[in-house]
């Protein structure tokens, strides 16, 4: 029995070893992706993102106590940085969490983002999938301590949720660090501290200010003391509210459309990537196409058209000539 | 398409001791030899370090104790493991475990013990050398 088959019947080491495979690149993956795909659809995805130390885990793991208390099954992806140097990564997210670990209704995966931008990895989209396939109803991606430009959550979740805390400067530091626009929700966590009244205020004066969103939602504000489990309750009853105004606008399949757009491009291009440095391997290698660049006796311009034709060529090819790979 | 297998270790402290300066420097040493190190901080139960390596699909389960307990943790350990049918992950502990207790151990299930002053080059280099990455 393949993986898939295994994930369905409910064998979590399965999915566990093809959230593997996937992360490694397996071309074995694939095939198993493909089969679960069908099964995918059903859970709903929110995404937690934020700075560096602002209490995400802790928050996450006091989502994932009121959700289980509701009877709702978890999966939850953590995403943490590789080291740039090494390539190696300290996964620690869970350390929060660990009271779950043992419940079966809960699922958790640590990910390093192996040197993917974006604030998740590049596997997350794909391993929700198989989380969605396990039949987990909701899945909450913890994004690594988010910068500036680390949105990509956005594309992946169906709400967002963007936390804060009291105390780093003024208002500039949000904007430059370009999460108001992907917020769906705001929280501001550790709220004890001097400051969550000023910060509140703030950010209230920058949604007012911010352009109105096309989906008509406004974000609200939650004040956290995520240790406590404080104010966790309305933040849930406020992911409600953003997915019911999804549903009654009917702004959930568009949201979900771009969600899939987004991911098959990026496959898309991967692939094709892939398949044209393959390619490339067999001929000329990338090394000496670089040198003549670097060398100046050709032009990176140039040199990309010609492969794309060449690509292309051989592809009609080959597939003419039968001898191109069948892909179902 | 090549295949990026990276070695996935969970670095786990089970039992009551409070004291986990060295496994965080063992997680370092691992992460700096490119490995990815899951780290879930103290008081961890059998069944929870079971269900974690479970999950993340680490090829190794790296255990610290400082409290004597080990010669029951670590076997309870290898133990679940194998009632999961889990048993192919590599299980290794490490701290304060006196040289007569490590025969035992061994036969449990666990394939080496790194006492106090092993040099973190060579628990990694036992790693590479011990761990088939599968597939």
């Amino acid at each position: 029995m393949g993986l898939a088959e295994r994930i369905l019947k409910g064998d979590v080491r399965a999915a566990a070893r093809l959230m593997r495979d996937i992360d490694d690149d397996l071309p074995d993956a694939w095939h198993e992706l493909k089969k679960l795909y069908p099964k995918t659809g059903r859970a709903y995805i929110i995404g937690v993102t934020g700075l560096p130390g602002s209490g995400k885990s802790t928050l996450v793991d006091k989502i994932v106590e009121i959700f289980r208390k509701e009877g709702k099954t978890i999966g939850i992806v953590a995403v943490d940085p590789t080291s740039p140097f090494t390539g190696g990564a300290i996964l620690g997210d869970r350390i929060r969490m660990q009271r779950h670990s043992t419940d079966d209704g809960v699922f958790i995966r640590s990910l390093a983002t192996r040197g993917y931008l974006g604030g998740i990895s590049r596997s997350t989209h794909d391993i929700i999938n198989v989380m969605d396939a396990m039949g987990k109803d909701i899945i909450i991606v913890e994004t690594v301590g988010v910068g500036q430009d680390e949105v990509e959550i956005v594309n992946t979740a169906h709400t967002s949720i963007v936390v804060t805390v009291p105390g780093l400067g003024d208002e500039v530091q949000i904007i430059k660090a370009g999460l108001l626009e992907i917020a769906d929700i705001f929280v501001i966590n550790k709220s004890e501290r001097e400051g969550a009244e000023k910060l509140e205020q703030e950010l209230r004066v920058m949604i007012e200010m911010a352009p109105p969103r096309q989906d008509g939602w406004t974000p609200p504000i939650f004040k956290t003391e995520a240790v406590l489990g404080k104010g966790v309750f309305e933040l849930i009853y406020g992911v409600s509210r953003h997915r019911n105004s999804l549903i009654e606008s009917k702004k959930l399949d568009g949201k979900n459309k771009l969600r899939t757009k987004k991911h098959f491009l990026k496959l898309l291009q991967t692939r094709l990537l892939e398949s044209v440095l393959g390619r490339m391997e067999e001929g000329e290698t990338l090394d000496k196409m670089l040198q003549q660049l670097v060398d100046r006796k050709g032009n990176p311009y140039g040199l990309v058209e010609k492969i794309m034709r060449e690509h292309l060529k051989s592809h009609l090819r080959s597939d003419h000539g039968g001898k191109g790979k069948t892909h179902s | 398409m090549s295949p990026k297998r990276k070695i996935r270790i969970l670095i786990a402290k089970p039992g009551l001791d409070g004291h986990d300066r060295g496994a965080r420097v063992i997680a370092r040493g691992f992460r700096d030899a490119g490995f990815e190190v899951i780290y879930t901080g103290l008081h961890q139960t059998p069944e929870q370090i079971v269900a974690t390596a479970i999950q993340e699909d680490v090829d190794v389960i790296g255990l610290s104790a400082l409290s004597g307990a080990h010669d029951y943790l670590f076997p309870r350990i290898t133990e679940l493991l194998r009632e999961e049918g889990a048993d192919d992950i590599t299980v290794i502990g490490g701290g304060i475990i006196p040289e007569e207790d490590i025969p035992e151990l061994n036969k449990a299930g666990v394939k080496a013990i790194f006492t106090p002053g092993t040099r973190i080059e060579e628990a990694v280099a036992w790693v590479k050398g011990h761990v088939k990455l599968r597939g």
